[in-house]
């Protein structure tokens, strides 16, 4: 600023020294006078800024080159120089005009901030830029949280004496003439270790000959030809709408696949057996899946129809075959052409569902699992029943095996069967519990809670080994798949026979729904002399029935033989045959049953109210009215549970070492419980996942300095992340 | 009849060469394996026993200092090294794994109050109560030479701090104002001032190397940046911070230790608040030292102990003291992140273990799987009352002890009785202050 306050205040002090020089000679009373008036009245202004007092020394007065130094300590002012400007004809004529506007303009420039201020801006704006490159490492230090292990130092260079070879060839004496030409070769690809051939002459060398290119692309040509051919034709086919045309087609194509199968066998047994496991596998897939079994939309909308359309009716049969070629147990025996024949037997072209079709040719029954194919049985009996209008023309179209000719009713029977079994099935379960109920009046308490438990021990075995060899044979675990769903008096039922049948005499063998049966079996037998021998295998089964009754021992000799499972089983058995293990168990727990319930508290007083004394009996009123009930307690939790005692008092000695609220990181119980019981040792473990999961998080080298974080990491950081964003 | 024989294939047991381990075959089933949970929380709790038993960090004690021990810098390029200032002046230069002192020298009269190791390792800087900055070699000198410094500095005022520079030659020393010198020159090449007139402590940030933070005697930390003219921000708290280290694998994290017997995390760009505040100590705490893996940190105290904590715990994981250690001044966890080096009042430097029943030296790899194994076993059975005692039972001085539990009831009382005035007060007129926001008095941009 050229114009401002105290440079008013000078001009002011110029004028008055101008007076004072051209004044000299009058006087300078009168000047020193107008001098301190002077002075006062800009005193009373409030400057305080210190004037130069009035000097009267010549030399500064009247200069030694007779210039006079008017105006000294004077700021100057913007006029000032441009006065001279006119004379000086070297300055353009622009710049005077642009000059003198600038002299014109009266607009003062605004104040500058206060230092502190200044300085707070700009510390905040450090700050800022401090605090953006600070950030920077965001990403590093959260995944470093993140890490499982955290390996220190962070880049390690092995340790210890390098190999000869390393040194020697990472070792180069570099000129910069060297470097210049190496740079050079390798900008242009040329070879720098091995002078012989450049990547392009390689290639070109690697290259074939022209005919054999010729003869190549000829190759590939017709190749794509007949590709294309090929699609086209798919294409075509695959638009066709025709069902006919399809079925027929299919059915051409399975012929076609049956006799190449035929010949593979003869031919390539492993090609046959490869072919065989697809089979199979596509097989169980649809043993998985809900298809081709009528339950569907379509199907149900079909049986709608069936009745009056006979195209659905074949299509629902369709289904069905289908439904039924895959879920058939296909027997991989190539050897042995008589079990192929019993696998064809076994091929019932019966609608009965995935558990019978499971039937093996090793017998069931002698592995005890009677009772599950009682039902079956059952159910199918009552099926053939309702059925029995129908039966000996389907028998007959089931003979002839020829799934396009099968007669109307065959399909109503079908549905009606389905229909039927699950009523049965339902019914079945209903009727379970009533009978179920008789019975436990019936016999009393011990021995029924003894057949429970004695069932479920049964149950349990049973699971574990189906577990224990679930993988050989898809027919066992069908087996065991029906047992696991059978009910609570099947269950009896199964124990009764078997296990419990030494052990407590006083269950008696139940009239069990097979002899029942019986009848009826035989009666179909009768009826169905012509069946296929999958009913023929029924027969057998009923008469395996009575078989059943008979004395385990040969039984258990058989399971000697046949597996070692139950052998070690019965050497159990045996060598504990003296301790009543399970009586003991049961007085244990009714002992504790007792002790939970609630006691009668007698609070009466003899002689209190009434005479006392003795032979004085209290009275019965007074009884009845100090005779404190208490509540009874809430049902046990074990009440229904034969095998178990579930005690629900607080043990003091193991609350000591229980986790009594939820730890911090944790959300739920079961995400702590779940911690807690997977074990991380070796003994449950493999070495691997021991290894896995016991690794520190810190890792630290004995004598290894960790140098702090440096910036490098950032940079390798971002090649990382890139990288993997790129991926 | 069929005969059954037992019979194995030599395959499954026989090694193909004495130096295969033996074959031993494992049968996963879990059934034969049952009990695992209660098997595991005895191993556990075996475990966890087996710590505090074998939980024996004192290594040595390094005698030799005539005054107490004021202040030690480690090698940036020997693990074995240690290089210590008293209060008479002398330096003391330590091997450590001889538990021997290398080389004594008289640096300055009066405290030393500095010390670095230039970051090479080939000299190394003191700052002492009698003005001068020195830059000392650090090979000893030949026999019958006398011990004189490479190069001294002549300040005007006492220097109380000083670090040095990551990679650079450029140190930063405090004292009146916060100075930075390069090395080849006798005067500061910029020097910081924002109203205070004594600084206790400068640290450089060893990650963002030209980043400092600097402890003021008005109770407030002080940042800078190198290469601004300006300092950066500041916090002011209720109580002053005697000293502050960077954490060295985070750049933006420092913890500071306080007069008001805690430690603060800062996160550098919230200064408003701490990330974690430390508490445990019963006196002001003198020094604070970073693992240098960063998950850590170590602090010496007035109280007569050394605390380690998580450096996102609230409470220490360790307490170190012994009976003859007085005032801890001084401390520092070593570069390999095995030990910890405590100096006090007393005129000993004292050496422990970082992990207190940590084995050392080369492990066996079975040793080594199992400690991994139980060290996951602790951790998984952490929350359980037992092993949590166990885990969590520490030996402490009568006095200390006492100290705790007083501090204690005085904490609840006041607690107590802020909550009381709240509840007999109008609705929302007394807010509830969190523990990290009552000590920050104020931020200064």
């Amino acid at each position: 600023a050229f114009v401002n306050n105290p440079a008013k205040e000078q001009e002011l002090n110029e004028a008055d020294e101008n007076i004072t020089s051209e004044e000299e000679e009058y006087g300078c009373e009168d000047d020193r006078k107008r001098q301190k008036l002077l002075e006062a009245i800009s005193a009373l202004g409030g400057k305080r800024k210190k004037r130069l007092g009035e000097r009267s020394e010549a030399a500064v007065q009247m200069s030694e080159f007779t210039v006079n130094a008017e105006g000294e300590g004077d700021k100057i002012d913007l006029s000032d120089l441009i006065g001279t400007m006119d004379k000086t004809p070297a300055i353009s004529a622009k710049t005077k005009n642009r000059l003198r506007k600038l002299q014109k303009s009266k607009k003062t420039i605004e104040c500058p901030l206060s230092k502190q201020e200044t300085e707070r801006i700009q510390r905040d704006v450090a700050f800022q830029k401090a605090a953006t490159e600070v950030s920077r490492w965001d990403g590093i230090i959260k995944q470093n949280q993140r890490a499982e292990q955290l390996v220190f130092p962070v880049n390690q260079e092995p340790s210890g004496p390098k190999p000869m070879e390393r040194v020697v060839t990472s070792w180069k004496a570099q000129t910069p003439l060297e470097q210049e030409i190496f740079a050079l070769l390798s900008a242009n690809k040329q070879p720098i270790t091995d002078p012989i051939l450049t990547p392009t002459e390689t290639a070109s060398l690697k290259a074939m000959s022209l005919e054999e290119a010729k003869i190549r692309r000829a190759e590939l040509q017709k190749a794509r030809a007949l590709q294309s051919y090929y699609e086209a034709k798919a294409r075509r086919e695959r638009k066709i709408k025709s069902k006919k045309y399809h079925k027929v087609h299919n059915k051409d194509k399975r012929k076609v696949f049956l006799k190449q199968f035929d010949e593979m066998v003869k031919t390539d047994p492993a090609a046959a057996l490869e072919e065989l496991n697809k089979m199979e596998l596509a097989r169980m897939q649809e043993r998985m899946s809900l298809k081709h079994q009528n339950s569907g939309k379509w199907a149900k909308s079909k049986a709608v129809m069936a009745k009056y359309d006979e195209g659905a009716r074949k299509a629902m049969q369709q289904q069905l075959e289908v439904n039924k070629e895959l879920t058939q147990k296909l027997i991989t025996s190539l050897n042995n052409e008589e079990e192929e024949e019993g696998v064809d037997v076994e091929v019932m072209p019966d609608f009965v569902n995935d558990a019978e079709q499971g039937l093996d040719s090793s017998n069931p029954w002698m592995r005890g699992k009677l009772s599950e194919d009682h039902t079956e049985k059952e159910i199918s009996d009552i099926v053939d029943l309702s059925a029995e209008g129908a039966g000996v023309a389907e028998n007959t179209a089931e003979e002839e095996e020829d799934t396009e000719k099968v007669e109307e009713t065959e399909e109503e029977a079908l549905l009606r069967e389905f229909d039927s079994r699950r009523k049965l099935r339902q019914a079945q379960e209903a009727d379970v519990v009533p009978s179920a109920a008789e019975e436990l009046d019936a016999s009393d308490k011990e021995a029924e809670e003894l057949t429970e438990f004695t069932s479920l021990f049964r149950g349990i075995a049973e699971q574990a080994e189906a577990a224990a060899d679930a993988s050989p044979s898809d027919t066992k675990t069908q087996l065991d798949e029906g047992l696991m769903r059978i009910k609570t008096l099947e269950d009896v039922e199964l124990l009764s026979q078997e296990e419990s049948a030494p052990e407590i005499a006083s269950v008696q063998p139940q009239p069990s729904p097979a002899t029942e049966n019986l009848p009826h079996a035989t009666q179909q037998g009768g009826k169905n002399r012509k069946r296929k021998r999958g009913i023929e295998l029924k027969e057998v089964l009923t008469k395996e029935t009575k078989v059943i009754q008979v004395p385990l021992a040969p039984t258990v000799e058989d399971k000697e033989d046949s597996d070692e499972n139950l052998d070690q089983r019965g050497l159990i058995k045996e060598a504990f045959a003296g301790d009543d293990v399970i009586s003991d168990f049961l007085r244990d727990k009714r002992k504790q049953e007792d002790a939970g319930k609630p006691k009668v508290v007698d609070l009466t007083l003899p002689g209190w109210g009434e005479w006392g004394g003795m032979g004085l009996k209290v009275s019965r009123n007074k009884r009845r009215r100090f005779r404190i009930k208490t509540a009874p307690p809430p049902p046990r939790k074990d009440e229904r549970l034969p095998s178990v005692i579930i005690s629900e008092r607080k043990n003091s000695s193991i609350s000591l070492h229980q986790v009594n609220s939820l730890p911090f990181p944790f959300e739920n119980h079961s995400q702590f419980e779940s911690i807690i019981c997977s074990p991380v040792g070796r003994t449950w473990n493999t070495e691997r996942t021991v290894k896995r999961v016991t690794k520190p998080k810190v890792v630290t080298r004995l004598g290894a300095i960790i140098e702090p974080m440096a910036r490098e990491e950032l940079m390798r950081d971002k090649n990382h992340g890139s990288a993997g964003n790129a991926k | 009849m069929k005969v059954k024989v037992l019979s194995r294939n030599p395959d499954d047991y026989v090694r193909e060469t004495k130096l295969d381990i033996q074959r031993v075959p494992r049968n996963y089933d879990p059934t034969l394996h049952p009990f695992e949970v209660t098997r595991e929380y005895t191993r556990a709790l075996n475990a966890t026993k087996l710590e505090r038993v074998f939980a024996k960090p004192f290594l040595a004690s390094l005698d030799g200092h005539r005054d107490g021990v004021n202040c030690m810098a480690k090698h940036t390029k020997s693990l074995s090294t240690l290089l210590s200032g008293s209060c008479d002046g002398e330096v003391k230069v330590w091997n450590l794994t001889k538990h021997e002192c290398v080389r004594t020298l008289q640096a300055h009269e009066g405290f030393v109050r500095g010390m670095v190791v230039r970051y090479c390792g080939a000299s190394f800087f003191t700052v002492g109560d009698d003005k001068t900055i020195k830059q000392w070699k650090m090979e000893a000198m030949g026999y019958g030479e006398e011990e004189v410094p490479l190069n001294t500095i002549l300040g005007k005022t006492v220097f109380t701090g000083l670090d040095h520079h990551q990679k650079d030659g450029v140190f930063a020393t405090c004292g009146q104002q916060v100075d930075i010198w390069d090395e080849q020159r006798s005067s500061p090449i910029r020097s910081f001032t924002w109203g205070v007139d004594s600084f206790s402590c400068v640290r450089f940030n060893p990650v963002e190397t030209e980043l400092l933070g600097s402890c003021a005697s008005d109770r407030s930390i002080v940042l800078y940046d190198m290469r601004e003219s300006m300092p950066l921000k500041k916090v002011i708290m209720t109580m002053r911070s005697n000293t502050l280290c960077w954490n060295p694998m985070e750049a933006y994290y420092f913890t500071c230790s306080n007069e008001d017997y805690n430690l603060y995390t800062y996160d550098m760009r919230y200064l408003q608040r701490p990330v974690t505040v430390h508490m445990d100590h019963v006196s002001a705490v003198l020094d604070v030292d970073y693992s240098p893996t960063g998950k850590e940190f170590v602090s010496a105290s007035f109280d007569k102990t050394v605390r380690i904590f998580l450096k996102d715990g609230g409470h220490s994981r360790e307490v170190y003291h012994t009976k003859r250690m007085q005032h801890v001044i001084c401390v520092k966890w070593s570069a390999d992140s095995k030990y910890i080096m405590s100096g006090s009042d007393e005129m000993n430097i004292r050496l422990w273990k970082a992990n207190a029943a940590e084995k050392l030296g080369v492990l066996a790899p079975r040793e080594r799987q199992a400690a991994n194994y139980s060290q996951k076993l602790k951790e998984k059975f952490q929350h359980h009352p037992q092993i949590r005692r166990i885990a969590r039972h520490r030996h402490l001085p009568k006095n200390i002890y006492h100290q705790t539990k007083e501090l204690r009831i005085m904490k609840e009382a006041r607690s107590r009785k802020e909550r009381n005035v709240r509840k007999h007060s109008k609705p929302g007129t007394i807010p509830v202050v969190s523990e990290k926001e009552k000590h920050v008095v104020t931020v200064v941009q």
